[in-house]
């Protein structure tokens, strides 16, 4: 042990420039004030302020999800702490690092309902992948380290630490990251080798394989995905992606179909329905990707390899179940896939990529033009056909814009893609923009949003002016909740309960009010103009995009169908009523 | 799932853990959470100096249920280690009650002797009421508590199952 004696306050700041943090994300109050005095009194660490506490937790998920580093928070007691939430479960679902600090009223009025007190431990239980109550200042440092090690180690998560007040203005003992050991937590990295081995012999034998690959690759870092593209590559098979593994794969190369599941694309979904062979790297077989699961892939054989084993035979049953981190687990796939000297049976292979080339040729993301009114996939092409050549991160919002930017913008690089996969959270883009954009200054960061979900956290574009992040936020305004119309839509006669967003803000005055520039686009000639003013603007830039309000997300799997009961588009009724066991799922 | 065995199986779980604090409270946590059910549970410290705690949990699910179990259990940060000692056969499962027994004459006879027989303690008499300890299996506990039900039982406590493998080697 060190015997530097400092304060509680002194030692978050401490703890928090050792390892490596920047920045971080927060909104002050009474019960983090000892810490604010140590932030203020030095230069390691800058402070981003936030505009509401659930902003300080997607911006530090943004920050988390396009560095690979571990995101930081800092919010009060009580209602920071309550705010903080949302974002906690949201990182939780996407396996995003953060260490998320919360304030607590003195350790002499725990429980007593104190001013802004609130039983945080016991309300992020569920929500967190730890949390710590520290009541004794000689814990703080091992505490703060601790919690640095288990948000980034095995599959990453969010973890939290409340400090009461009392602890802050302590006295104790400083230790650096290197003097703390974890007394229990040591996810397994290395795979067994037979475990790859069997898998390698799986992948040999397969006539119609396919790769499944999901945010495991991401959360590995950027070495694993080159070596997930060197092996896919080297097999010449077919590759799918769930949402939160775009970009782990680039969407570019041939051997990719696109993204799978409820909206994905027609050649994917089919592939996997028909697959002999699955090979899933670090997804995790959720009900968006699964549809029906008496009905998935029901001839196939699979591989399922995740860092954590909880995942394994949780929805689907694995064949060869190999548990590790990706890049450990691909590294040994490429190895012993060399040294065994496999060779894919060509024959079969054409065959099965010739299957593929049919399902491909219904070009299935085909929509229907229009000169009268902006199509929203029409907006995205046009983006798209800007963005070449730059340095771009996206994230989104939730609903149909969000399944659109996952269809029609393309992600060749990991890191790249930020969006709310698992939770679903209306207004994660905005601020986790923001927190992409401060981690990368010089690139291009554009939230694509919907008008709805967009309103859920627009307080947020004070916090873009006045931290000079010049966020482009990309607004599909369709007037509705869009995802929930299509649902009504499809599912419940097209009554329209409260899906219509009546009473809209103008959208380019309340970008001018908070500062922002504010450009609007209502017919089809204008959309490659403000596409480009956006882009050469140097500022925070609201793009109000009046989209057709009736246009729904194609390809998709009604809830409870099975993958090759896909729709591709207005044309295809649901044949017969969705099966009641369909109706309750979400 | 697909075609995994449906039956419902029980299954008793020992689980090592950092005893610190909130550690029960993610542990119940997670049963209510994902829906696992918990037919008892006991808890206590087992190693003071090195502050770890044993748990003994008896659930019920289908095979793939009780897999999740285990696994999730293994995934909380303060477990050391989890082991399924249904599955892996060969261990010993205790309980203790203490079972109230009124009535007198008769009855007060007939409960002394039936505890006799299952080699159930007294702990506290009065001339009309009996306090009987009983260790054994659950199914043994189960048998007496139904046989002194007809014979004026009024009150029960139960610790809930607590099991260690047997043979030479450690947890």
């Amino acid at each position: 042990m060190s015997g530097e004696q400092l304060t509680g306050s002194e030692i978050v700041l401490r703890a928090l420039r050792d390892q490596g943090v920047d920045i971080v994300f927060g909104y002050p109050g009474g019960a983090v004030l000892p810490i604010y005095d140590s932030l203020f009194q030095q230069n390691d660490v800058r402070h981003v302020l936030v505009r509401h506490e659930q902003g300080a937790v997607h911006a530090a998920e943004g920050y988390a999800r396009s560095t690979g580093k571990v995101g930081c928070v800092l919010v009060t007691s009580g209602p920071g702490a309550t705010n903080a939430v949302t974002g906690l479960l949201d990182a939780m679902m996407d396996s995003i690092p953060l260490v998320c600090l919360t304030g607590q009223v003195p350790t002499h009025l725990i429980g007593n309902d104190a001013f802004q007190e609130a039983d945080t431990t016991g309300i992020t239980r569920p929500c967190t992948k730890h949390n710590y109550l520290v009541k004794d200042v000689n814990d703080l440092a091992r505490t703060l380290h601790e919690a640095f090690y288990v948000a980034r180690s095995g599959r990453p998560g969010p973890v939290v630490i409340d400090i009461p007040k009392d602890i802050q203005f302590a006295s104790g003992p400083y230790v650096g990251p290197h003097e703390v050991r974890h007394r229990t937590y040591r996810p397994q990295m290395k795979p067994e080798l037979a475990r790859v081995e069997e898998a390698v012999e799986l992948m040999a034998s397969a006539n119609k394989p396919i790769f499944y690959t999901g945010g495991g690759v991401v959360n590995s870092g950027p070495f694993a995905a080159r070596l997930l593209t060197q092996l896919v590559r080297m097999t010449g098979y077919p590759c799918t992606s769930t949402l939160m593994g775009l970009g782990g794969f680039p969407a570019s190369d041939p051997l990719f179909l696109g993204m799978l599941g409820m909206h994905g694309t027609y050649e994917a979904n089919l592939a996997m329905y028909h697959c002999d062979v699955m090979i899933n790297i670090g997804a995790r077989f959720d009900d968006r990707v699964t549809g029906k699961l008496s009905e998935f892939s029901p001839g196939s054989r699979k591989i399922h390899v995740d860092i954590d084993p909880s995942s394994i035979n949780k929805n689907v049953h694995a064949d060869v179940a190999v548990v590790g981190d990706a890049a450990h687990v691909l590294e040994d796939m490429i190895r012993i896939w060399k040294a065994r000297q496999k060779r894919p049976d060509q024959a079969a292979l054409d065959d099965w990529w010739a299957e593929i080339g049919t399902w491909r040729r219904r070009d299935c993301l085909r929509y229907q033009r229009s000169e009268q009114v902006i199509k929203p996939q029409f907006a995205l092409e046009r983006l798209r056909e800007h963005l070449r050549g730059r340095d771009v991160y996206i994230t989104t919002e939730v609903g149909q814009h969000q399944m659109w930017a996952a269809q029609f913008l393309p992600f060749d690089e990991p890191n790249r893609w930020l969006t709310s996969g698992g939770l679903g959270t209306m207004g994660y883009g905005l601020p986790a923009a923001i927190g992409a954009q401060l981690a990368h200054p010089d690139a291009t960061v554009i939230d694509i949003a919907g008008e709805a979900s967009i309103l859920m956290n627009i307080q947020e574009l004070a916090t873009a002016v006045q931290h000079r992040a010049p966020v482009k936020l990309f607004i599909l305004n369709n007037q509705y909740m869009g995802m929930v119309r299509q649902w009504q839509e499809l599912l419940h006669g097209g009554r329209y309960a409260e899906s219509y967003m009546d009473a809209l803000p103008d959208f380019v005055k309340l970008a001018e009010a908070f500062g922002c520039v504010g450009l609007r686009a209502t017919a089809v000639g204008e959309v490659d103009d403000v596409i480009r003013q956006m882009l050469d603007t140097p500022k925070p830039v609201v793009v109000d995009v009046a989209v057709d309000p009736h246009e729904n997300c194609f390809p998709m799997i009604p809830g409870g169908r099975a993958h090759n009961e896909i729709l591709l588009g207005p044309e295809e009724k649901i044949e017969e009523a969705t099966p009641e066991e369909g109706m309750v799922l979400v | 799932m697909t075609n995994a065995p449906q039956e419902i199986e029980r299954h008793t779980f020992a689980v090592l853990v950092d005893n610190e604090p909130g550690v029960l409270a993610r542990v119940i946590g997670l049963f209510s959470g994902r829906g696992y059910n918990i037919e008892s549970l006991t808890v206590a410290e087992v190693d003071a100096a090195e502050r770890v705690s044993r748990i003994t949990i008896v659930t019920t699910g289908t095979r793939m249920v009780i897999e999740q179990i285990q696994a999730q259990l293994d995934r909380l940060v303060p477990v050391h280690r989890v082991r399924d000692l249904t599955a892996e056969g060969r261990s010993i499962e205790r309980e203790l009650a203490l079972v109230k027994v009124t009535g007198t004459g008769e009855r007060r006879i007939e409960a002394m002797r039936i505890a006799g027989i299952f080699g159930a303690r007294v702990v506290d008499a009065t001339l009309s009421s009996f306090v009987f300890e009983i260790t054994g299996a659950s199914e043994e506990i189960e048998d007496f508590i139904g046989l002194m039900s007809q014979l004026g039982l009024i009150e029960l406590c139960r610790t809930g199952t607590v099991a260690i493998h047997r043979g030479a080697t450690g947890f």
